[in-house]
């Protein structure tokens, strides 16, 4: 059997889970590492400590690809510096490009969100930009050099499960790169639903760090992660959604 | 040199040595919280606030009215679920330091009022730097710096200093002083600082003139535009408050949420906090107290402006007891002081200068880190990067 393997820049990941390390424990980060089975592991510069007591780099197993993102930028520029200061850090190649500039709904900027891609990707970040699903954008994307693309399903935090659906599905459809549902998802029943549209992962963090059993809740999404994948390369049967029946076809005369 | 302003200055006037912008959000809010009677609102009101799944301005309205006082178990659930939403368990750890005590401001309410017989220091430059050594030693990354109200004493030159110095031990930094214009707040910012905070102490013009008799406090718009002039000079983040207990608590809440918003809508990037202060003793006056904001209407307060902005910080006051604190970071606040000293350099050794208020918390920065850790919840000392 062909095996089912996540390409991101070149690089290979067998878990098609992206696991958020923001709003929970340090020291719960290995558990739900562990109990998610994932390999990629995002980092909020914003959040890592100067000082020894708690730094969440400490907290992370090596062997585990982290993803920094440039929470806190709110234009291109500010992006970019931060994608910089990641990489002299230790973070590695791979960012993922948050271009935020309203505090309350926390909707990513497509436009600014391009440009950092261009400038990162030619300097040979591995770039995920995070965006709001709308397929021109998308393609530009795809053209200033991103390695996926990141559509929300609902604002941050808001756990509403994926509310940009049939806009999410088009770009599926349509982008050749891997498509990463992220933001939104609240419970893994959607993200078992982002995988059986044909998504090529998915993104969480809130829904985990405040589930009250922390290494079980990633657990859960890592099953429902794969169930829907599964599902998705099983070619999902018909389901009917529109009330149309195969009993009385209405071409049924042309054999007349 | 600016004018001379006493209890015969027009509290309502720009003086001219003062940057007069271009907003309209004042009359807007002061509109709103005339217009606002926080008993007409029913039970019916505060029903559908609480089902709602936005909060618009009536549904806060009615969140801060008495009709909403049998519901604050409701209220306060609601409250901890959009805090959940937004922040996680994340609870944020700062701690003040009063680098300057020195006003000019005659506040009849203050204890560094400018006729309030107290210990006045301001410290040098050295002094700061070991001060915040010390703090940073505590494991904390978040550093509000506080003056008193005195350009002369506390000259913007010195507060960017301070600011300087701070950034080589912090990663956050934020400023409660005095009111400036832009293009000093610009400055601050050029200096590390990222975030502003300014008390509007009432919304209620007439009560603000009988409580703030002398100096550029006085002067009400200038207070009220403050966070609009930092935001102009590429501050990140401004706060807002009111000290409640001085007027109707209710009114002074609504104008600060108003407030909030307002500026919010205006410039979309710009990031919210909010403070809930109540009237504490101070020196040489232990009468003063909060009136009629009881814990129950604080805890009131607090969970409406977090249902109303839901993505803004909410910081809880070391003026509060322990166990309010305790129990309202696990509800609607997201941020608390630690390890405070609110007097002028307390924390390497003698204070030089004597303290604004009575503090009611004074636990470590080590007790409320394993406090909020005991409560299931996660301590963060920064969620924030300088760009």
């Amino acid at each position: 059997m062909k095996q089912d393997k996540l390409v991101i820049g070149g690089h290979t990941f067998d878990s098609r889970f992206i696991l958020g390390s923001g709003k929970y424990s340090v020291d719960l980060i290995k558990a739900a590492i562990e109990n998610a089975g994932a390999q990629m592991i995002t980092l909020a510069l914003r959040r890592t400590n100067t000082k020894d007591a708690a730094n969440i780099m400490d907290y992370i197993p090596e062997g585990i690809t982290l993803l920094p993102n440039t929470s806190g930028a709110r234009n291109a520029e500010e992006a970019v510096r931060i994608a910089r200061l990641a990489r002299e850090v230790g973070c590695g190649d791979f960012v993922k490009i948050e271009v935020i500039h309203d505090s309350k709904y926390l909707l990513p900027d497509n436009y600014e969100t391009i440009k950092a891609t261009e400038i990162l990707a030619k300097e040979g970040f591995i770039v995920m930009p995070y965006m709001y699903p709308d397929l021109n954008a998308a393609r530009d994307l795809v053209n200033a050099g991103a390695a996926s693309i990141m559509p929300l399903g609902s604002p941050i935090g808001s756990n509403k499960g994926i509310c940009t659906k049939d806009f999410i599905q088009i770009l599926i459809d349509e982008i050749d790169l891997p498509i990463i549902v992220d933001a939104g998802i609240g419970k893994p029943s959607q993200a078992c639903e982002a995988m059986e549209m044909g998504a090529a992962a998915v993104m969480a963090n809130t829904a985990i760090a405040t589930a009250g059993d922390i290494p079980a809740m990633a657990e859960a999404f890592k099953k429902a992660i794969e169930a829907g994948r599964s599902a998705y390369l099983a070619g999902l049967g018909r389901v009917i959604d529109k009330g149309a029946s195969a009993s009385s076809p209405l071409t049924g005369f042309l054999q007349d | 040199m600016s004018e001379r302003i006493d209890e015969h200055t027009d509290p309502m006037q720009y003086t001219d040595d003062m940057e007069a912008i271009d907003s309209d959000l004042m009359e807007k809010v002061i509109a709103e919280m005339e217009s606002f009677d926080p008993d007409q609102y029913t039970e019916k009101d505060v029903r559908a606030a609480l089902d709602g799944d936005t909060c618009s301005v009536e549904d806060f309205k009615a969140l801060l009215s008495p009709a909403a006082m049998p519901f604050l178990e409701e209220i306060a659930q609601k409250a901890q679920m959009e805090t959940r939403k937004h922040f996680g368990n994340s609870v944020m750890i700062f701690t003040p330091l009063y680098i300057a005590n020195y006003c000019e401001n005659y506040c009849i309410y203050c204890g560094f009022n400018c006729h309030n017989k107290i210990k006045r220091a301001k410290l040098t430059a050295e002094e700061i730097e070991r001060e915040m050594k010390t703090i940073s030693d505590s494991g904390l990354e978040e550093i509000l710096i506080l003056t008193g109200e005195s350009p002369k004493m506390s000259d913007v030159g010195y507060i960017g200093e301070a600011c300087k110095i701070a950034r080589k031990y912090f990663k956050v930094v934020g400023l409660e002083v005095y009111p400036m214009d832009s293009k000093d707040y610009a400055y601050l910012h050029e200096c590390g600082a990222d975030f502003v905070t300014v008390f509007q102490e009432t919304y209620n013009s007439e009560k603000y003139k009988t409580l703030h008799l002398g100096g550029r406090k006085r002067i009400f718009p200038y207070r009220f535009n403050a966070q609009e002039r930092a935001i102009m000079g590429g501050i990140r983040g401004v706060g807002f408050a009111a000290l409640l207990g001085l007027d109707d608590f209710r009114k002074d809440a609504l104008a600060t949420g108003m407030h909030a918003y307002l500026l919010q809508r205006k410039y979309p990037h710009a990031e919210i906090a909010f403070s809930c202060p109540r009237l504490r003793p101070i020196i040489n006056n232990d009468k003063i107290n909060p009136k009629d904001v009881h814990e129950p209407q604080l805890l009131q307060i607090i969970c409406a402006y977090r249902i109303f902005m839901p993505f803004a910080s909410i910081t809880i006051s070391s003026r509060e007891c322990a166990r309010f604190r305790d129990n309202i970071v696990q509800i609607a606040a997201t941020k608390i002081s630690a390890g405070v000293n609110v007097g002028i350099g307390g924390h390497t050794g003698e204070e030089k200068g004597d303290e604004q208020f009575e503090i009611d918390d004074g636990r470590t920065v080590d007790e409320i880190y394993h406090m909020i850790q005991k409560n299931g919840m996660q301590p963060v000392m920064t969620d924030y990067i300088y760009v």
